[in-house]
């Protein structure tokens, strides 16, 4: 399988590449680690006209602090987060996340930046960002701006992001020693979660439970009015109305994330 | 078309691609290095895993554009006048392989494997294989294949300092 063609243009800053992309508009994507972009051409679900590669820009990876909060560059890749004693110290359950992602050679490409812009709702690093309460930073012609978790993530692989807006940096809360859960249901190996749970300090988020990844309010509520793991997992499913494929339909996926849900409250480890 | 310059196992290359033009692609039907083969297509079975900078990918979702500047490793880069690779010889040894298909993909995603951790447990082989896809050998050989290597390699070390010491 072969991509359409496109113009390609490697950029020389962030600066250069939201230049581009106020040029180009809807026309142009951004390039990063390529790991859910290029299948998508490759398939010819996406046929940007221009392509904006940001994957070698120094400046937007890496990993920091900014007083209380993770700073991430955008593509940094999920192996350098998974490996990072930093991220693993100050936001342990997101190193966690970045290392269930694919596998081995997946991780050495796709980028956290990537990931969320993509927006599936069935991958680790969007449901890890809800339960993290995280922000990202956009930048854009008309300045930057930040965006809740909550906010971003705005249907079935889409997002707040304007088109002329590109995502630089995630914040996530440092929050060393809090415990938490990561459940993820696979029946094959590199495979998407058929549905996630990842819990810390309160905030349940659920993955393919929906268009989006989404917070399982009704057992947050629960939680912290003292239920026990096993009593507020029976809420984790209210109000969702996720889909069916054919690895699960939807009353096999509202079961899952009850059982994934108690597992990741019972099984927090700091 | 696009300029790219890049190392492939050892050796300046240059050339106009199409910004399009997969790495799986520019490797096999450009240099003519045809050991990784293209197996999915879609970055599940590994069959065209690659270093680059030393790192395993999957060279079927890498632009050759985006190689631009970097180093890439074939399997065709590991042996040497000495013979063959320590991961290479310890596939031939235990009977990593069946088809063969996998086998190149197989070969370059463990070497990945073993310079991130020299030292796995057979558990960390399985899951650092989780990548690649063998539909022959009920992987047995090869996670046993990668532990041999493993081992070899870290006697070959154990040697090489001795001789340095002496």
């Amino acid at each position: 399988m072969i991509p359409a063609q496109f113009d390609y243009i490697a950029a020389e800053s962030a600066g250069h590449a939201i230049e581009l992309l106020a040029e180009h508009g809807d026309d142009a994507k951004v390039l990063a680690g390529g790991h859910s972009l290029l299948p998508m051409m490759k398939l010819r679900l996406a046929t940007p006209e221009l392509l904006i590669d940001i994957g070698s820009l120094a400046e937007l990876a890496g990993v920091g602090t900014d007083g209380a909060d993770l700073l991430v560059g955008a593509t940094t890749r999920h192996a350098d987060l998974a490996a990072s004693d930093l991220v693993r110290t100050e936001a342990p359950l997101l190193a966690y996340a970045a290392s269930q992602v694919g596998d081995p050679q997946i991780r050495h490409r796709g980028t956290i930046g990537g990931s969320l812009s993509h927006a599936d709702p069935a991958a680790d690093l969007p449901m890890a960002l809800v339960a993290l309460g995280g922000t990202v930073v956009l930048q854009g012609p008309a300045g930057t701006r930040t965006v809740g978790a909550d906010d971003f993530f705005a249907g079935y692989f889409e997002t707040a992001l304007a088109p002329d807006e590109l995502l630089t940096a995630v914040r996530i809360p440092r929050r060393p020693g809090v415990p938490w859960g990561y459940q993820k249901f696979v029946r094959r190996a590199n495979d998407w979660a058929i549905v996630g749970v990842a819990a810390i300090d309160g905030r349940i988020a659920l993955a393919n439970m929906g268009p989006t990844p989404l917070r399982a309010t009704a057992a947050e509520d629960a939680f912290a009015a003292g239920a026990s793991p096993a009593e507020a997992a029976e809420l984790a499913a209210d109000g969702t109305s996720p889909g069916e494929d054919l690895h699960a339909d939807r009353e096999y996926r509202r079961h899952l994330a009850r059982v994934l849900t108690r597992r990741a409250l019972e099984h927090e480890a700091a | 078309m696009t300029h790219i310059e890049l190392t492939v196992n050892g050796a300046k290359q240059s050339g106009e691609v199409e910004p399009r033009l997969l790495l799986i692609h520019y490797l096999r039907e450009q240099l003519g290095l045809r050991a990784a083969n293209v197996g999915c297509d879609t970055t599940s079975c590994g069959a065209c895993t690659v270093l680059l900078d030393g790192k395993s990918v999957k060279s079927c979702t890498v632009l050759a554009v985006q190689a631009d500047g970097h180093e890439v490793t074939t399997a065709e880069g590991l042996a040497t006048d000495a013979g063959l690779h320590p991961v290479q010889a310890a596939f031939r040894q235990n009977h990593g392989l069946q088809c063969g298909f996998c086998t190149p993909g197989m070969v370059m995603a463990a070497v990945g494997l073993l310079a991130e951790n020299p030292h796995p447990t057979e558990a960390e082989v399985r899951t650092g294989l989780e990548g690649n896809f063998c539909r022959c050998t009920g992987y047995h050989n090869i996670v046993r294949a990668v532990l041999a290597a493993a081992q070899a390699q870290a006697e070959q070390e154990q040697a090489e300092a001795a001789e340095v010491r002496a």
